[in-house]
């Protein structure tokens, strides 16, 4: 039998192990941390965004989110040119993170340069239970 | 129930106000002479901009200062349960002797003919710390742990500069559950981290260290006793085949407070190793600091020691000869006539790597460790090593029915700790209390907390150092007050915990909001952020 | 032993408890053969009355600065600290405490370093400061490292006026790093000739005022330069004293402003422990190395203090962290903290124009002296002289005499080929019989 919410590319998130989601949309992918991810880190209080232009490789240190108490880094999860990056952030709207992280709370949209890398990654129920392992 | 005052103070424990609230710029607590007036050399750079400052009478400052004391915990108060910091008492035997005239009041650049008595104790300082630790050498002027991290790291680089190898060996392997400033260090000495894996024991394992060294490594850097309070039983076998692979071993001395006495790095193959004055002998504190930071030295390292370097003459039929102090210990049966002391300040004709700081280091804190080690002595401080042991070990055996201690030996049963207990969250998290809630709830308690979340190879950890001037009876209340907390753990109490404290001079604060709106400083006529609130008010 | 409270009976309870027969049990873990079975060839334990015994004949081998006619500074100040504040550093709560991870029960540390901050920021004339550094050369060291992190390039000039020991303490942590040092020669007046050093790969200029030599500058059109070739300025300093006084370096544009705050608050101490000031621009405070206290409020609402913007620093940042310091001055600091509380905006500007006198009269006093020639024509409170005699002779032979005149520059750099000058200072501590002492010794000396 086939699932009846048939899941169309456009829509599909996909995860890393180290909790960042990505959706493709034609070349374009929308990139950020997982719900998980958000609810570890606690209260957002920093991020940095790489610049516009800047390329990176599958797995390179992309930005970073802090909290009061931690920081961490966002690994690229597939490589590709970064094309946009999300002005609410850039603008120090650290909440919206917190509030919308697989939403509104984006990092950056990178044209991506292998969408094999993409297809590679972790479904959505993949990682739902790669968190619960947790 | 805490019933608020008419002030918002609570018996002892009064508001007070920042300085710049109570202070006037023409106020003052200091009287001196009237100047003359009229002339100045400055050029024409006399100072336009504010300055502001408040100034307040002696009384007015002495009540500040001490209201803000009243706030702090504190040693001298009790337990102060702090994992790898090594909170023993300060005697005060060693503030008294810090203060001698011929101690404070001498400028480093004085001619040295008037500083003898300063050269000859730095020298018997090192003659303490080498012969403790059974290295060679000693580098004395790292003003703090890290600095001493750093010293070894660049002597590490010379020797490898030496050799003509600096450009192939760029890889330090550090371990997971490493102080973060181990990996700090090793980048800011120029070299590139790869993290070694612990095993089931809480220890380095062995097998990826010899997996992960190459002919491109230049350190591992080791912890011993780690970080999980646990001994490197491996030291040795790591030792050799990190020197088989041509790289050098760091040792972090920052738990040396467990084998001082009983155990000599030197003998384990160790190259460098920088020892906390501030840990292992008591120089005091502070607040966060100052510390000090000598690092004993190989052979292999010694001549890369950083200027200034102390040279001790002798005179030898008539005849005045230097020998530098990084050099192997004097030969036995040499007594010469009459010692002097220089100082070499500069690196030029020695393979010195360089300069840490300016001076000579932290003279304030040779007078403090050297009178404690007098006093402690070689008896005294085995004994330190082995009271520090035996009170860790005790906490562990009394708490261990009631929390989860994750590493100690293949049957955990009896297998001890060192000088530190490790605890874990595994018996409070699925109750719903978190390490942090744990830690708050004991300052209602009157306890400082354990060190939290630290170190990282375990889910919430708690780290508990007592040292070996805890009395049993202090263990014990403190072994109570935990063991009660857990029962409250398990009673389901969560809210008790996330209210916590509520009897400490201020509730829980704001992490968060501190990082979100950074206010570092204070500024005239700016306004305040919301809800600000004083008792005053 | 007076500080070890287990007694005998307390080990063998504790033994019990734990399963072991012996403390040495506890050791297991301990390689055969390093385990060891006799004490250390050290001397045994001893009382109170020994070891101060020990320690006194130690100090009395020393010639403290208050017994002679004392003029040497180049890098710490002997300046007058009131009775109070050594005597509030030694409370238990501040002398035995931690640093602050716990801010409820930390308030104390927490609000003098908020306290602390603001003073050093308003000295200097800067927009933010940290919690404080070891001492003034590694603040300097790491301020270079600074620069180069925020410019994302690895060139560093240091003046001709830095200290020495500033710039070969920077040297060794920069070029671990991979960054170049350029020190231009030793200059008694030239904080300027950096500006001919800028280019496209200069991260920072480093100047120094007033500088090893006494000398007091503008900075202000260095500064414009040095902007217009998109580099930091750096300013450090030895005497803090002097901003009572002179136009501070966050004035004239610099964009860190660091150096030694050992004068107020704290004794001459060999050396150290000493108290490094850092103080930058706001727009730079995640570059900004070492630990920072900023105000928040309680789950009551109530205003305190907790350490914050902790993520760039070694315990979280780990390998990427923006240094690897772990400690600031602590105690210090507080001692500073206290001592400039008393002194205010009022005391401080008395102290430092009675420095600024007593320098003028020094100058005036030695530039009488034949074959004397006082070089340094604008300064707060230190002056270089030249003499007709090599420096290092005439220090040895007037510390003979019980004067202690300075330091002679080619102790602090061998290479400036400056062996006839002398660098000397005068503070509020030194009486006209010192100088008249100091004027009339150097005569016989250079005679």
């Amino acid at each position: 039998m086939y699932s009846l919410a048939l899941e169309s590319p456009l829509m599909t998130t996909r995860y890393t192990k180290d909790h960042e989601w990505v959706r493709l949309d034609g070349d374009i992918a929308t990139i950020g941390i997982s719900n998980y991810a958000a609810e570890q880190l606690g209260d957002v209080v920093y991020a940095e965004l790489p610049a516009v232009g800047k390329s990176f490789k599958q797995g390179d240190d992309m930005a970073v989110v802090e909290s009061a108490k931690t920081a961490s880094d966002v690994y690229a999860p597939i490589s590709g040119e970064i094309v946009e990056t999300n002005a609410e952030i850039a603008n120090e709207n650290w909440q919206i993170i917190n509030d919308a992280p697989q939403g509104e709370g984006w990092f950056v949209k990178l044209r991506a340069s292998n969408k094999a890398e993409f297809d590679a990654l972790m479904s959505e129920s993949a990682y739902a239970d790669y968190v619960k392992g947790l | 129930m805490i019933t608020e005052t008419t002030s918002g103070n609570r018996g002892l424990l009064q508001h007070e106000p920042l300085i710049f609230e109570t202070g006037h710029a023409t106020g003052t607590g200091v009287d001196l002479p009237e100047p003359k007036g009229a002339q100045s050399k400055l050029g024409g750079l006399t100072r336009k901009a504010a300055l502001d400052l408040p100034g307040l009478s002696e009384p007015e400052t002495m009540r500040h200062f001490v209201r803000l004391s009243q706030k702090n915990y504190a040693i001298d108060l009790g337990l102060f349960p702090l994992g790898s910091c090594t909170m023993k008492h300060n005697p005060r035997l060693n503030e008294r002797v810090a203060r001698f005239d011929g101690f404070a009041d001498l400028h480093p650049l004085q001619p040295t003919s008037t500083i003898q008595g300063a050269l000859e104790l730095m020298d018997e300082l090192a003659r303490w710390l080498m012969e403790l630790t059974g290295m060679p050498a000693v580098a004395l002027s790292p003003k703090a742990g890290a600095h001493g991290e750093f010293c070894g790291m660049l002597a590490i680089k010379a020797a490898l500069e030496a050799r003509g190898e600096a450009d192939k060996r760029k890889r330090v392997l550090v371990p997971h559950s490493a102080h973060g400033t181990n990996p700090a260090t090793a980048v800011a000495a120029g070299f590139v981290v790869d993290e070694i894996e612990g095993d089931e024991d809480g220890r380095v394992d062995l097998a990826d260290v010899t997996a992960k060294l190459g002919p491109d490594v230049a350190a591992i850097m080791i912890t011993n006793p780690n970080t999980c309070g646990l001994f490197e039983r491996d030291v040795k076998a790591i030792a050799d085949a990190v020197h088989e692979a041509g790289a050098y071993f760091y040792c972090d001395g920052a738990n040396y407070n467990a084998i001082v006495g009983k155990v000599r790095p030197g003998d384990l193959g160790v190259d460098a190793m920088h020892i906390n004055l501030h840990k292992t002998f008591s120089t005091p504190h502070g607040g966060g600091g100052p510390g000090a930071g000598p690092t004993v030295l190989s052979a292999a390292l010694a001549p890369y020691a950083p200027v200034p370097h102390i040279v001790k003459h002798s005179w030898t039929a008539g005849v005045l000869a230097g020998e530098a102090r990084v050099a192997a210990l004097p030969v036995a049966g040499e007594t010469p006539a009459v010692q002097e002391y220089s100082l070499r300040e500069h690196t030029e004709g020695t393979q010195a790597f360089g300069r840490m700081c300016a001076f000579h280091g932290q003279m304030g804190m040779f007078t403090r460790a050297l009178t404690y080690m007098l006093s402690h002595g070689a008896d005294g401080l085995r004994q330190v090593a082995e009271d520090a042991v035996l009170n860790a070990n005790y906490l562990l055996a009394r708490l261990k029915p009631h929390f989860n201690a994750p590493f100690g030996g293949p049957k955990n049963e009896h297998w001890p700790c060192m000088h530190e207990v490790l605890l874990d969250d595994s018996s409070i998290k699925p109750k719903g209390v978190e390490t942090i809630d744990m830690a708050k709830a004991l300052l209602d308690d009157g306890y400082h907390p354990f060190t939290t979340y630290f170190p990282l190879v375990v889910h919430g950890a708690m780290l508990i150092e007592p040292t070996e001037t805890e009395p049993k009876r202090e263990l014990d209340r403190f072994a109570d007050v935990m063991i009660g907390l857990a029962e409250r753990v398990n009673a389901g109490d969560v809210e008790f915990f996330k209210q916590a404290p509520k009897l400490a001079p201020t509730r829980r604060l704001d992490d968060t909001r501190a990082a979100r709106q950074p206010k570092l400083r204070w500024r005239r006529g700016a306004n305040d952020a919301p809800a600000a609130k004083h008792a005053a008010e | 032993m007076r500080y070890l409270p287990l007694t005998d009976v307390d080990r063998q309870q504790m033994l019990a408890l734990i399963g072991a027969k012996s403390v040495d049990d506890l050791f297991i873990d301990v390689p055969k053969g390093a385990l060891l079975k006799d004490l250390v060839d050290l001397p045994r334990a001893q009382g109170e009355i020994e070891v101060h015994r020990h320690m006194q004949r130690l100090a009395e081998k020393n010639t403290p600065a208050g017994r002679t006619a004392f003029f040497l500074g180049a890098g710490a100040y002997r300046h007058h600290v009131p009775a109070s504040v050594d005597h509030l550093i030694q409370r238990s709560e501040f002398l035995t405490t931690y640093t602050p991870y716990q801010p409820e029960i930390a308030q104390g540390t927490l609000q003098a370093l908020y306290e602390f901050q603001s003073q050093v920021a308003m000295l200097l004339d800067m927009e933010v400061a940290n919690a404080s550094m070891y001492d003034g050369s590694t603040a300097c060291a790491e301020a270079a490292m600074m620069a180069a992190r925020v410019t994302k390039r690895k060139k560093i000039v240091f003046s001709g006026g830095v200290h020495p020991h500033y710039v070969e303490t920077s040297r060794t942590a920069c070029e671990a790093l991979g960054l170049e040092i350029v020190a231009l020669p030793a200059a008694i007046d030239d904080e300027a000739a950096v500006i001919k050093h800028l280019g496209a790969d200069v991260a920072a200029i480093i100047v120094q005022s007033p500088n090893v030599f006494g000398t007091v500058t503008d900075l202000t059109k260095i500064g414009e330069a040095v902007h217009g070739a998109g580099a930091l300025m750096v300013a450090t300093f030895t005497e803090c004293v002097s901003f009572g006084l002179i136009e501070p370096a966050g004035a004239m544009g610099a964009d860190i402003v660091c150096g030694e705050g050992q004068s107020i608050g704290n004794a001459l101490n060999f050396g150290g422990p000493y108290v490094g000031l850092f103080a930058v621009k706001e727009k730079y405070i995640r570059q900004m190395p070492g630990r920072v206290a900023g105000e928040t409020v309680d789950a009551d609402g109530k205003r305190g203090f907790v350490l914050t913007l902790s993520t760039r620093e070694q315990h979280i940042r780990r390998e990427k962290a923006t240094s690897n310091i772990c400690t600031n001055s602590g105690l210090c600091q507080l001692a500073w903290t206290i001592h400039m509380t008393l002194l205010g905006e009022k005391g401080l500007r008395q102290l430092a124009t009675l420095n600024h006198e007593k320098a003028i009269a020094l100058a005036d006093a030695l530039g009488k002296v034949p074959g004397v020639e006082v070089l340094t024509r604008r300064f707060f409170n230190e002056i270089a002289i030249k003499l007709s005699k090599p420096a290092q002779e005439v220090v040895d032979r007037l510390a003979r005499q019980g004067v202690i005149a300075g330091v002679a520059m080619s102790r602090l750099n061998p290479n400036a080929g400056m062996d006839d000058v002398l660098i000397t200072s005068a503070t509020e501590m030194n009486t006209e019989d010192d100088i008249a002492a100091y004027a009339k010794g150097l005569k016989e000396v250079l005679a």
